[in-house]
């Protein structure tokens, strides 16, 4: 049987038992499935890469029922919506009254609730902070029934724990988002090809008062000198207006990965080519376009169920934040030791992340520069070379992403996150993950 | 655009109503059960930009007050361009063979309640001279299978039935349209294992039905390959088929 409910890198993969919450007034006591002594965890689209959407001791929950929209004002752009609505659900309806999301991850097929849960970032965190900053309220509903109305004026440490909460405080059964406006659906965009580290940072240094949005792809396959050679883009809204934003239709023309396939087709070989080709994919230094925001923001959601291309093993991400005073020494460490390890990760993605502090108690995004790394599993040899990652980090003062681990110790979880025991103090008791089991020991 | 949806909290009727909603802006007149989902559909209508919205809130199993509602739907909009009935019950096929009050139930609901409504359409429909009458059928209708005989039944009651009204209003320039799904993945068959290809969303089916009314077709299966699944499953031989678990 397909597992249904299973985690986006697929690994570790395990049948995931769950059932749905049918409508929003519902309280969790009415799901059958559910008894009192087994641990539930909510669940939206599974866009979560690792443990921390999956709870095999239990139950996952899932929001996929609850997508409905309950208002929208058109003039101020907030937005109350169910917590199962994808970003990409929102983009459809607000886009054309001139509206867009403040913050969005590099997909969009994640719920409001999602992004809420794990205080998702973009490629403007610089200037924006992450997801969390732009919520003015939701609905929490406990286990035993309390809902609870969060902002930051009512039940403000609520509010504060189930930001980046990883689901852990509750079900979020709606929410309230202040949205930006914007004149076009299109961005200008810069591609900027740079030739090192050293480049990579000081472009995003000058960038970063004159460009909203600023994100880096990597060739891993380079080495020396040009170690962290690569792309840098930089983009703002489309300040002219050409006429109404005409209707969109992000579903339309998708190409889609129908099956898995029985081994890995990312490997060695095609990383290198592949990395080799995209790096050279532009002759000029500087490329100046007019993009539209679904093939700028969303590259990745144009072939549906792309994880399907790392086999049934499934893969690893790597994703983590080095303070910003030790990111150039430790972001070369962490470049040397996957180019020697001769492992490469087909996406490398760096960005610098801003000063806007995050509202969670655990929310990762924090100011200094994020290295997110894609590896295929191949057992004990990947998750060494994870492990040495894991040590650099560590060392230099970073934490990684809990939405993209599966593996991370509790030593350097507990070490980058001190706050998780005032996140404990507010987990409902009968809600949990496999994440948190393994990195907190808490049943 | 004006719209009356029966069945409108089903997921394949919310899903098109979605759709026309966003794509045409459209007028909604909604009839179902329960009042939560209703207003709450209403407001996801309105956010996704539907001009207006009415609401009704009735039991199916109340015939006599199918007019009355029916009667105000057209008050409120003078003309309704697309009518959409999707109300109905997957049922239990195991109680119906037990009992036969569950069985009436299943055949009301699904069957004889669209046939009432659909009486009672066909004359304003008449008058009115346009527009379209779409009923989401089913592809178990095709042909009665061991595992669901009474629910196809029920669905194929209404397809004959369907054929029928079309000619008599072909002549006047009004659609009647048969949907047939396959399997959806909805809240009535939350139940079913949902592991191989064949299962479709209900975004899927909603995109095909739009297709279906704007071409003025009588007849879809959704998604399009189930006609021909349905034609091999039509022509098997009887002492083939009474070996088949299906």
């Amino acid at each position: 049987m397909a597992n249904t409910y299973s985690s986006w890198g697929r690994y570790p993969n395990r049948i995931q038992n769950g059932c749905s919450l049918k409508r929003r007034e519902d309280d969790l006591s009415s799901l059958s499935a559910l008894s009192k002594n087994t641990p539930f965890l909510p669940y939206g689209l599974g866009r979560s890469y690792g443990d921390s959407c999956q709870n095999h001791a239990g139950y996952v929950v899932s929001s996929a029922q609850l997508n409905s929209f309950i208002s929208f004002d058109s003039e101020v752009g907030i937005l109350r919506c169910e917590a199962g609505v994808s970003l990409s659900d929102i983009i459809q309806v607000v886009l054309p009254q001139g509206w867009f999301l403040q913050v969005t991850p590099g997909t969009k097929y994640v719920t409001v609730a999602g992004a809420i849960a794990n205080d998702v970032h973009g490629k403007n965190h610089h200037t924006v902070g992450s997801f969390g900053n732009h919520v003015i309220q939701f609905e929490l509903l406990r286990s035993d029934g309390t809902r609870l109305i969060c902002s930051e004026s009512q039940n403000p440490d609520w509010f504060y724990a189930t930001i980046g909460g990883l689901g852990l405080t509750g079900f979020i059964t709606w929410v309230e988002i202040q949205l930006r406006p914007v004149k076009s659906a299109n961005l200008d965009t810069e591609n900027i090809k740079y030739n090192s580290l050293a480049e990579f940072f000081s472009i995003s240094e000058e960038s970063v008062e004159s460009h909203e949005y600023t994100v880096a792809w990597l060739d891993c396959s380079a080495t020396g000198a040009s170690l962290g050679r690569g792309h840098f883009t930089r983009a703002n809204h489309c300040q002219k207006q050409y006429g109404p934003i005409p209707p969109v239709n992000t579903e339309k023309g998708k190409l889609s990965f129908p099956i898995t396939p029985p081994l890995s087709l990312i490997n060695n070989l095609s990383v290198k080519a592949f990395n080799e080709l995209y790096f050279n994919r532009q002759r000029e230094i500087n490329k100046t376009a007019v993009t539209n925001f679904d093939a700028f923001f969303y590259p990745l959601d144009g072939i549906l169920h792309w994880n399907r291309m790392y086999g049934p093993k499934g893969f690893l991400q790597h994703q983590c934040i080095i303070p910003k005073c030790n990111a150039e020494s430790a972001i070369k460490e962490l470049l040397e030791v996957i180019s020697a390890s001769g492992m490469g990760s087909f996406l490398v993605v760096l960005k610098m992340m801003g000063s806007v502090p995050s509202k969670g108690l655990i929310s990762f995004p924090s100011e200094g520069a994020t290295l997110a790394l894609d590896f295929p599993f191949h057992g004990a040899k990947t998750l060494g070379l994870l492990l040495k990652l894991d040590a650099i980090v560590s060392a230099a003062g970073g934490s990684l992403y809990p939405a993209k681990d599966a593996r991370m110790s509790a030593q350097l979880f507990q070490q980058a996150y001190p706050d998780w025991i005032k996140l404990e103090e507010k987990r409902d008791p009968n809600i949990n993950s496999d994440f948190w089991r393994r990195v907190t020991g808490c049943q | 655009m004006n719209i009356l949806i029966i069945g409108a909290s089903s997921a394949i009727a919310t899903a098109t109503a979605r759709l026309y909603a966003q794509k045409y802006k459209a007028n909604f007149f909604l009839v179902a059960r329960d009042e939560a989902r209703l207003s709450a559909l209403a407001d996801d209508l309105k956010v996704r930009g539907a001009t207006a919205v009415t609401i009704k809130v009735t039991d199916f199993t109340d015939d006599a007050a199918y007019p009355q509602w029916i009667e105000e739907a057209f008050t409120a909009y003078k003309t309704i361009d697309v009518t959409l009935i999707a109300h109905g019950i997957l049922g239990d096929q195991e109680a119906c063979e037990k009992d036969v009050n569950k069985m009436k139930e299943m055949m009301f609901i699904n069957g004889f309640s669209p046939l009432a409504m659909l009486t009672e359409l066909a004359n304003r429909y008449e008058k009115q001279g346009s527009g379209t009458i779409a009923f989401v059928s089913s592809v178990a209708g095709d042909r009665g299978r061991s595992s669901n005989y009474v629910y196809g039944a029920s669905k194929a009651v209404v397809t004959t039935f369907l054929q029928g009204l079309r000619v008599r209003m072909a002549k006047l320039g009004v659609q009647v349209l048969t949907i047939k799904p396959g399997f959806v993945d909805t809240p009535m068959t939350a139940d079913i294992d949902k592991s191989g290809p064949l299962w479709a969303k209900p975004e899927d089916i909603a995109v095909g039905i739009e297709k279906a009314i704007v071409k003025g077709k009588h007849e879809v299966y959704l998604p399009f390959f189930w006609r021909y699944i349905m034609g091999i499953i039509m022509h098997i031989p009887h002492f083939v088929f009474n070996k088949l678990s299906l």
